[in-house]
């Protein structure tokens, strides 16, 4: 992995959006702990380069498609801190107006259609999106993101289907964590997940999700056939969850062990292998880092803060928005 | 008597069932060692074992057509659906398949299964997590549809709906999981097309569904302290519907009002409402009140989400208004 200098600031950028990811969901997880938040969520701590490596290979008007453990999705497509951490606590000024919550965050100012509370919905969306690009004759390339459970709905092989026969410009993206719930993925995807999309013509490719610099260099290459009409394309990236299922699954060791959560986590950290890399490199020292981080979590807790103290929506606006030409349907 | 969850209503009397006959079997998403997300099946695969309490990977279409078809050849599946929402994704096995079965056989074959599911809104899940459903499949001809309100008819019905030789659909309300009831030792089943009059009055009707007949008994409560005695009525099943002991209270109150939590309109609120006005018309002093859950998808935040469900005050209020004769001239 031999880099030039002139590419110093696309990795600290990259290290930059790891670290966010991290440090938004280390707040969320606090509120949840302190029962600030609403509901659920669930934690995309330890699969950072999976998002940052695909999304800093794509540009604004790319369009990327998210799952239900969608946070860092919509952070490496560009989100803000402050309205991310309204919509999870519900407040008007969230970037669904805390319509959506945690499971339905959507940031259509980045290309991001949104996050999607039913494994494989988006699947759908996201070879839709593609479509539309085709039609008008843009270069959009669109990014679907799903577990490795989502492997096992039936959309997903017919959209793969209609994408590869139509050429559509569209990766589908499979962050295989090893798990769906509480169920390991050996227990429910049966041969290969890479083959399933080879049999439809797809070119697959299986990739450590733990390898910011190798997903990245993957995606852009792809990404870079992909709008010239060569898509759909195939990515298993491996990888891993650190929290539980969601954030109130706490007691896991009866489907999955402590040695191996401490194994993913101090062995094959995204952000641990990529930082001394960056320090090896002389891309940054370990000062520019502690810095970086420091204004991170900063960033974090202020916009957490600023949360907080924000307002809810009016309850008028409970009838808004169920139709795109009536104000208020229920009036 | 011994009180028991519902959750735990629901265990017992599917580890009965499963004693009593072996044919009967658990299928769907983490069911086995995780004892789904609720914990509602715990202990049932250590005694049972993996053949009949089978997890499956998130393919609902899949392992609900499996059951149709498992069903028309001699066992009996109880689908576990984990959330009510997901009914969307199987509705094409459940009521193009298992629902008509039955008739388009002329009578010769059959669909004995069970699906278990939930619903109920106001615990922070969003749009696409908190539905109530019940109306869509009460709508299509052949499916039985129950709607239990405690633990007692949780565990009654459940029993009755295994040995039932339909498919019959069970909406539990995931909010009552926790909630305690008088549940007897011996075992009882309880009828379909059977309701329960919970507590007897004179100047109004409140028939409830679900989480809502104890909606309708705190609306008793206000209204008894006012002196409105309130008669209020779960049919427990709305297919079949029990209309006789619904119609003989209008008859007898002529004043109602029906509380369901799944949307207001086209729904079950609708349908009893338009029985009790062909049957019970001439005793009626004002007109059938529904009250649904409000006409907008579950918004996320907390500060909308609540006003979108009948709740005891409200009930109590229209019943005041019915009571003054304020509802008529309402229009
Ligand atoms: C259609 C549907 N079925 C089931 C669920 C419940 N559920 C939520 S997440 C999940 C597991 C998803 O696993 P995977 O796709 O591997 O994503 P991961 O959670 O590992 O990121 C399940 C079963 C759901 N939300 N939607
Ligand atoms: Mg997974």
């Amino acid at each position: 992995m031999v880099k030039t200098k002139t590419n110093t600031e696309d990795y600290l950028r990259m290290y930059r959006q790891m670290m966010r990811i991290r440090s938004f969901e280390d707040n969320a997880n606090q509120l949840y702990l302190s029962a600030k938040m609403p509901g659920l969520t669930h934690m995309y701590s330890g699969e950072e380069a999976v998002a940052v490596g695909i999304c800093e290979a794509l540009k604004v008007t790319d369009k990327i498609t998210s799952t239900h453990r969608g946070h860092g999705h919509c952070v490496a497509k560009g989100a803000n801190f402050k309205e991310m951490f309204c919509e999870l606590l519900g407040k008007e000024q969230g970037y669904c107006r805390g319509k959506g919550g945690s499971m339905h965050i959507a940031d259509q100012s980045n290309g991001n259609l949104g996050a999607n509370a039913i494994v494989g919905g988006s699947m759908g969306i996201a070879t839709g999106s593609a479509f539309t690009a085709k039609l008008l004759g843009k270069d959009d390339v669109t990014v679907c993101f799903f577990g490795d459970g989502a492997t096992a709905q039936g959309l997903m092989y017919e959209v793969m289907n209609m994408a590869a026969l139509w050429n559509l410009p569209v990766i589908y993206a499979c962050e295989n964590n090893g798990y769906s719930e509480y169920t390991k993925t050996e227990e429910i995807a049966a041969g290969s997940i890479t083959a399933r999309a080879e049999a439809f013509g797809i070119e697959a490719h299986q990739i450590d999700g733990q390898d910011v610099l190798a997903v990245n260099e993957l995606t852009q290459k792809l990404v870079a056939r992909a709008r010239k009409g060569e898509g759909p394309f195939f990515m298993e990236l491996m990888t891993y969850r650190y929290h539980g299922h969601h954030v109130g699954d706490i007691n896991r060791e009866y489907y999955r062990s402590k040695e191996e959560e401490k194994e993913w986590k101090e062995n094959r950290d995204p952000i641990i292998k990529f930082r001394s890399w960056l320090v090896e490199q002389g891309i940054a020292s370990e000062d520019e880092i502690e810095a970086m981080n420091a204004e991170i979590k900063k960033d974090a807790e202020e916009a957490v803060a600023y949360a907080e103290a924000a307002p809810y929506p009016d309850q008028s606006e409970v009838d808004m928005h169920v139709f795109t030409d009536v104000k208020h349907a229920l009036a | 008597m011994r009180e028991i969850t519902l959750s735990q209503a629901v265990n017992e009397a599917l580890a009965e069932e499963m004693r009593r006959d072996e044919t009967v079997f658990i299928i769907g998403e983490d069911v086995a060692e995780a004892g789904t997300p609720f914990k509602i099946l715990s202990g049932l695969v250590e005694e049972f074992g993996t053949d009949r309490v089978v997890d499956t990977p998130i393919s609902e279409p899949g392992f609900m057509g499996l059951a149709v078809g498992a069903a028309m050849t001699g066992t009996r599946p109880v689908v576990d659906l984990m959330f009510g929402d997901f009914i969307y994704l199987i509705m094409d096995q459940l009521c193009n398949q298992a629902a008509k079965t039955h008739y388009m056989s002329g009578g010769k074959m059959s669909a004995p299964l069970v699906l278990r599911t939930n619903m109920g809104a106001t615990r922070r899940s969003a749009a696409q997590h908190s539905q109530s459903l019940h109306a869509l499949v009460a709508h299509i001809p052949g499916l039985k549809v129950a709607m239990p309100s405690s633990a007692y008819e949780a565990k009654g019905l459940m029993k009755t709906a295994i040995r039932d030789n339909n498919p019959v659909v069970i909406f539990e309300d995931k909010l009552m999981y926790n909630d305690k009831a008088p549940v007897p030792d011996e075992e009882f089943l309880i009828p379909f097309g059977e309701a329960n009059v919970k507590r007897a009055g004179s100047d109004i009707t409140l028939i409830g569904t679900s989480s809502m007949v104890q909606v309708c008994e705190a609306a008793a409560e206000i209204l008894a302290k006012e002196g409105i005695e309130a008669e209020v009525i779960d049919p427990r099943t709305i297919v079949p519907l029990d209309e006789e002991t619904l119609i003989a209270s209008a008859k007898k109150t002529s004043r109602v009002i029906v509380v369901d939590e799944g949307h207001q309109s086209y729904g079950i609120t609708g349908e009893i409402a338009g029985r009790i006005n062909e049957k019970a018309f001439y005793h009626l002093d004002a007109p059938v009140l529904r009250m649904g859950a409000m006409d907008v998808p579950v918004p996320f935040s907390p500060a909308l989400e609540d006003i979108t469900v009948p709740t005891p005050e409200g009930v109590a209020e229209n019943a005041r208004k019915l009571m003054s004769g304020e509802m008529i001239h309402a229009a």
